[in-house]
């Protein structure tokens, strides 16, 4: 069943266009890469899809208790809550909070008390803090970082910022997550791993995923489907297979005739 | 282990504050602080309260608001208000402090609204013309007796100013520590970030800024109740800037660094009393300083807790 559409999606600043006609379809437990040169209009993209971004034209809709809703133009919080999460391209980790309070910070919107009840302390507040906190060393747990818990988030590796980029989109209780270049930077070994644990973390989550990236040994090892941009526009749409064979990506990537 | 308000920290806290309280009245009654140290002490008081509640905004959700002698106004002259039309006793004071809060409330949602979009430096200017505005609005108002001010009696004395400083360190800390204060952290931190975890940004840092505006009046009618006269020159931006100064000097997030700054500004500022003509640049000189050798402030972004005490002495345990 298809999770999000967008239709004719387009993104104006100024005078040029940075996303433009883009029409996608995201099914239910995708695995879905986006790709393409630099200043393709990849992470445009995903801004306008979490809502960072208003839509110049178009429609984007999302599954919500299986009907299909229009959600363009809505605030990045709102989004988030129906359950859409993201990732940074530049890691925009809360760099002077713990790694737990990073996460359980992603959590706030399923915490059930009221301000009154935490400044009397009353023991819904205790009762909720606990369920947050095990979630969080649980999820810490997942992207193997539970032993960094205390630490403060601006001085761990950068390998491990991502992870806890991971973990903290994850806190949200996403069902569609994006992941904006979760490789970059990264070495050959740290790669192999990352692959692994988005495998991971989409069969225990039941994650629709999809990614941005420019490592392409982890894009066609991990996903089914690929999307290509170019300029702001939609050039190819299949799987890795058709994706490497296709002269007009071979083009946007290499120029002309270099495919010959 | 199942957790609760009946825990030893929240016991140790319970300990320090009747401990402090103890403490204070046995130096009273026994002569040792004279009348001028509790008066000093009261505005120690009023102080802390002021500087906590500019934390929670400046520190804790990262909104720079030069407007809060401008609440204080609201809360002075509410209260100040009461005493002379009503009752020229502590009820006055109260029932003015509930009014006060009430005006203070709605006007910082009035305000918050439109000037909390505005980042920084603009939010600052913002906050700041706001602050003035009351203060000009109480000036031309016949019931506030304008330019002259009004000469009160003084009905607050220093357990009832202890009472509401513990209230407000309570409210604050308690905040800060809960799912609501951490998301007002994570606006301080990166706002696109926490807007994209689900937070609402405009909604928080509203909801910071207006526990804030209310702790200020209060802080506002205690110092109508306490100092015998309020005039709205009282309240221009350079009470604001005083208030910010403490915030800063004590970490600019760490509520223990409010507390220590504003007591040890007080004790300043009365040991500076002899030397009248250098007090405003040792004043300044220290602040310098401070800034030089420490940036973040006094405890920059830590707090005291019996937590981390209990820790702190085990390794030293450990260590011996």
């Amino acid at each position: 069943m298809t999770l999000l559409k967008t239709t004719n999606l387009t993104r104006i600043f100024g005078g040029l266009a940075a996303v433009s006609d883009v029409s996608i379809d995201i099914q239910e437990q995708d695995l879905v890469g986006l790709i393409g040169p630099n200043g393709a209009g990849k992470t445009t993209l995903f801004n306008l899809l979490t809502g960072v971004y208003e839509p110049s034209a178009g429609t984007i809709e999302f599954q919500i208790k299986d009907e299909m809703k229009s959600i363009g133009g809505m605030p990045p919080y709102a989004i988030t809550k129906l359950g859409i999460a993201r990732t940074f391209q530049n890691i925009r980790l809360f760099k002077n909070l713990t790694v737990l309070d990073n996460v359980k910070i992603a959590m706030n919107q399923n915490i059930k008390y009221h301000t009154l009840s935490a400044i009397l302390r009353l023991p819904s507040y205790y009762r909720e803090e606990q369920r947050v906190e095990e979630m969080a060393w649980k999820l810490l747990d997942v992207v193997h970082l539970a032993d960094k818990g205390k630490e403060l988030a601006k001085n761990l590796p950068y390998g491990e910022q991502r992870r806890l980029e991971i973990a903290r989109a994850l806190a949200t209780e996403p069902k569609l997550l994006f992941l904006d270049e979760p490789a970059a930077g990264m070495n050959p070994q740290e790669t192999k791993d990352l692959t692994i644990l988005i495998r991971q973390i989409q069969k225990q989550f039941h994650l629709t995923i999809i990614l941005i990236e420019h490592d392409m040994s982890l894009v066609m090892s991990l996903c089914e489907k690929i999307y290509v941009l170019d300029y702001g526009k939609c050039i190819a749409y299949g799987s890795p297979e058709e994706i490497r064979n296709n002269p007009r990506v071979i083009e946007a990537y290499l120029g002309e005739d270099a495919g010959c | 282990m199942k957790r609760s308000v009946w825990n030893r920290w929240n016991a140790c806290w319970l300990g320090l504050i009747i401990v402090c309280y103890g403490l204070l009245s046995i130096l009273i009654s026994t002569g040792i602080m004279n009348n001028i140290y509790v008066t000093v002490l009261m505005g120690i008081g009023i102080n802390i309260i002021l500087a906590v509640s500019l934390n929670l905004i400046i520190g804790i959700t990262g909104q720079f608001s030069l407007g809060h002698a401008g609440f204080m106004c609201i809360g002075a002259y509410a209260s100040g208000v009461m005493m002379k039309q009503f009752s020229s006793s502590i009820t006055g004071v109260l029932l003015g402090m509930l009014i006060g809060m009430l005006i203070s409330a709605v006007v910082a949602l009035l305000v918050a609204g439109p000037t909390l979009r505005l980042k920084g430096d603009y939010l600052a200017i913002a906050t700041l013309g706001f602050g003035e505005i009351i203060r000009i609005v109480v000036l031309n108002l016949d019931i506030t007796n304008g330019a002259a001010g009004l000469i009160l009696q003084k009905v607050v004395n220093w357990p009832i100013i202890y009472l509401f400083v513990v209230l407000s360190l309570v409210i604050v800390v308690n905040f800060g520590i809960s799912a609501k204060g951490r998301a007002c952290l994570a606006i301080r931190e990166d706002e696109v970030a926490a807007e994209a975890m689900g937070i609402n940004t405009t909604k928080y840092k509203i909801e910071a800024f207006v526990i804030g505006a209310i702790i200020a009046s209060v802080a506002g009618s205690l110092y109508a109740g306490s100092f015998y006269v309020i005039k709205p020159d009282m309240f221009t931006f350079t009470k604001s800037i005083d208030i910010l100064v403490i915030v800063v000097f004590g970490g600019m997030g760490s509520v223990t660094g409010s507390v220590i700054a504003a007591t040890a500004i007080g004790f300043i500022n009365i040991f500076l009393q002899q030397f009248a003509e250098i007090r405003m640049i040792a004043y300044g000189l220290a602040l310098v300083c401070i800034m030089i050798f420490r940036p973040g402030g006094l405890l920059s972004t830590k707090e005291f807790t019996f937590t981390g005490l209990w820790k702190w002495m085990k390794k030293r345990r450990v260590k011996a």
